[in-house]
């Protein structure tokens, strides 16, 4: 009766029959919840940059949104990749090894420890008032501030996964490389990079998509305004952000609407995580 | 692997019967009411709760979800009570599942907060205001803010607009202003609890509009005076309907309900007649039902609500009001409020003692 054979089967089969239903029952709320807004404005909803919450006046158009999300998240993964992949390089390959790859290490893995809100501190503190100075922001909130913080916050999670892909790089290969007469960057651009690079590129998918989700630093830097940004020294709001914010005193039309956005941001991640695993199948060796 | 689990079932055992004796004490004498709604009247409803649960022993919790989760629990019938800073409209009350009283408990006010260095006195007219939320005024020295500043230096400084980012009660009492002293406005912007802005910027909260205000040069936005108050922001003085440049504070807050107030108490209090008034005002409201006998719920439950809500209203509380910033009910006003909560009832008879 007791079989241990059984039990955990069972338990394995229950816990990921959890992890299947909670996320069927998210998509179910989630559509179900957005189905008004759709009827109401259909395709507009996604391609209008309308949005009026103004109760006798509500229009929603959720393209400014998608826009401030995207552009941030562009930002953050432009500025995070030669950060983070020089970084991966020296913990993986150059120092590996050492005392100050291991330093280097725990420090970017401790970045992934520290709260949002505390990076959006800083943001506001800091970096917000030295874009004042630099004068490319008359106040300092705009899609850019938010984007170099968002950088910052996903440099451990593209770290981290390319360091481990670099270092399972096979050693004989490397050799074998070396004993031709490689140099060091060689090795690197010709063996390391071509043989790690569907595992690297999965690693800034991730990092991406950690950007795109990323709520309370953004909502605190990127000035909140529901308009598609003219530049990325403006301000804008991003999916993740307008809902934070306007949940709270929602109902009716608006709650559908900010429920819809919730649900696009799940739609644009899960494109976005489906097209890195197309290139990773198309690249992998 | 057969002792782990006879364990599990009898913990599970125990604990179920350990919720089974709980729900059984629920019907003791202690009565515990719980409310939630607007976080702008927050700070009060806070120290009068812990007052009132301490001399009455009744235990009251309020959660500040917003005004309209406050009448979303209501509604739902979750609360005992609920708070709004914008009284329900026709439509809304009409998908209440029942009749409901409003109660307004203190007054509160917006206020313009700026940050202009070296100012320490502003004045804004109707149209500066009008003109600078709509983003036709862009720099502090325009001639149109100096006309009402006469002999203030005004700054070449951007102005930089600030706004809720999330939906608030003091975003509606501020447009509900904007749009009785602007054609314009109202055509363009309108009332409500979120807005679409002309120009600026938002953030959420009271502490972040003020926190960005004060951080940024040139800054202008609208603030709970509440909050204002108590971390002595320096504030603009506005022009009321009698052409008067006022002050925000308790007195002339208070004075914007000194004229005429309909039975029911809904009305917005901006733009008030009284020569003295500040003219960003209005009422906050603790609503509940009528008929109190709803859910099971006990008599004592219901006499207790009423108890609590008359009050609130009362001189001892109303000072306690002032305590954290919000201006007190005129007599008349309470007078009006005690006729309300003496028409809520329990199986149709009165609570009110």
């Amino acid at each position: 009766m007791f079989n241990s054979e059984r039990i955990v089967k069972t338990l394995l089969f229950l816990a990921s029959a959890v992890v299947i239903l909670v996320t069927a029952g998210m998509v179910y709320s989630l559509t179900s919840g957005a189905i008004p807004v759709f009827k109401e404005f259909g395709l507009r909803f996604i391609i209008s940059s309308e949005w009026n919450p103004t109760e006798g006046r509500e229009v929603y158009g959720a393209l400014p949104f998608i826009i401030g999300t995207l552009l941030t998240s562009l930002i953050a993964i432009i500025l995070c990749f030669p950060l983070a992949f020089s970084t991966s390089l020296f913990i993986g390959e150059y120092y590996r090894g050492t005392r100050m790859a291991s330093i280097t290490g725990t420090m970017v893995d401790m970045l992934a420890g520290i709260p949002s809100i505390v990076y959006g501190l800083w943001g506001f503190y800091v970096l917000r008032p030295l874009i004042v100075a630099l004068g490319w922001s008359a106040q300092g909130f705009s899609i850019f501030t938010a984007g170099v913080v968002l950088a910052i916050m996903i440099i451990p999670y593209a770290t981290s996964i390319t360091t481990e892909i670099i270092k399972m790089v096979s050693n004989d290969l490397k050799e074998a490389a070396y004993s031709l007469g490689a140099t060091r960057r060689e090795v690197i651009f010709n063996v390391i990079v071509p043989n790690a690079r569907s595992g690297i590129f999965t690693s800034y998918i991730l990092a991406f998509g950690r950007a795109l989700g990323e709520t309370m630093a953004v909502t605190m830097l990127i000035g909140n305004s529901n308009m598609i940004p003219k530049g990325i020294f403006d301000s804008g709001n991003t999916m993740a952000s307008v809902i934070a914010n306007q949940f709270g005193e929602a109902d009716g039309l608006k709650l559908s609407a900010l429920i819809a956005i919730a649900l696009l941001l799940f739609v644009i991640t899960g494109i976005i995580n489906g097209i890195g695993k197309l290139i990773v199948k198309k690249y992998s060796v | 692997m057969k002792n782990l689990i006879g364990i599990i079932t009898v913990a599970l055992l125990l604990s179920s019967c350990g919720n089974s004796s709980n729900r059984g004490n629920s019907s003791s004498e202690n009565v515990s009411l719980t409310a939630a709604g607007a976080t702008f009247p927050l700070p009060f409803y806070n120290l009068a709760i812990k007052n009132y649960s301490k001399s009455a022993g009744t235990l009251l919790t309020y959660g500040g979800v917003g005004s309209g989760g406050g009448i979303r629990s209501l509604k739902d019938k979750v609360v005992d009570f609920g708070a709004t800073d914008a009284y329900l409209n026709a439509d809304q009350e009409a998908e209440m599942p029942a009749e409901i009283v409003h109660i307004p408990t203190c007054i509160g006010a917006v206020v313009i907060a700026y940050s202009l260095p070296g100012i320490e006195e502003l004045k804004l007219s109707n149209e500066n205001l009008t003109d600078i939320f709509m983003g036709k005024i862009t720099n502090w020295n325009d001639s149109r803010i100096k006309e009402s500043n006469p002999g203030v230096t005004l700054p070449n400084l951007a102005v930089t607009v600030v706004h809720r980012s999330d939906g608030s009660g003091t975003t509606y009492i501020f447009s509900d202003f904007m749009s009785k002293i602007s054609a314009d406005w109202e055509s363009e912007v309108g009332r409500g609890k979120s807005l679409k802005w002309p120009v600026g910027l938002g953030a959420k909260g009271n502490p972040g509009v003020a926190g960005t205000i004060k951080q940024t040069n040139g800054a202008v936005g609208y603030i709970g005076s509440e909050f204002a108050f108590a971390q002595k922001i320096p504030v603009a003085q506005v022009e009321n309907s009698a052409g008067k440049y006022v002050m925000p504070n308790l007195a002339s807050i208070s004075a914007a309900a000194k004229g005429e107030i309909p039975v029911d108490t809904k009305v917005m209090l901006t733009c008030s007649t009284d020569p003295d008034a500040y003219p960003i005002s209005g009422f906050t409201w603790l609503i509940l039902y009528k008929e109190q006998a709803y859910n099971k719920r006990s008599k004592a439950q219901a006499e207790e609500t009423v108890k609590f809500l008359s009050w609130i209203i009362e001189k001892d509380a109303q000072a306690l009001a002032q305590q954290v910033n919000y201006a007190p009910l005129p007599e008349k006003t309470v007078a009006q409020a005690m006729e309300l909560l003496g028409s809520v009832v329990f199986d149709g008879q009165p609570l009110l003692k």
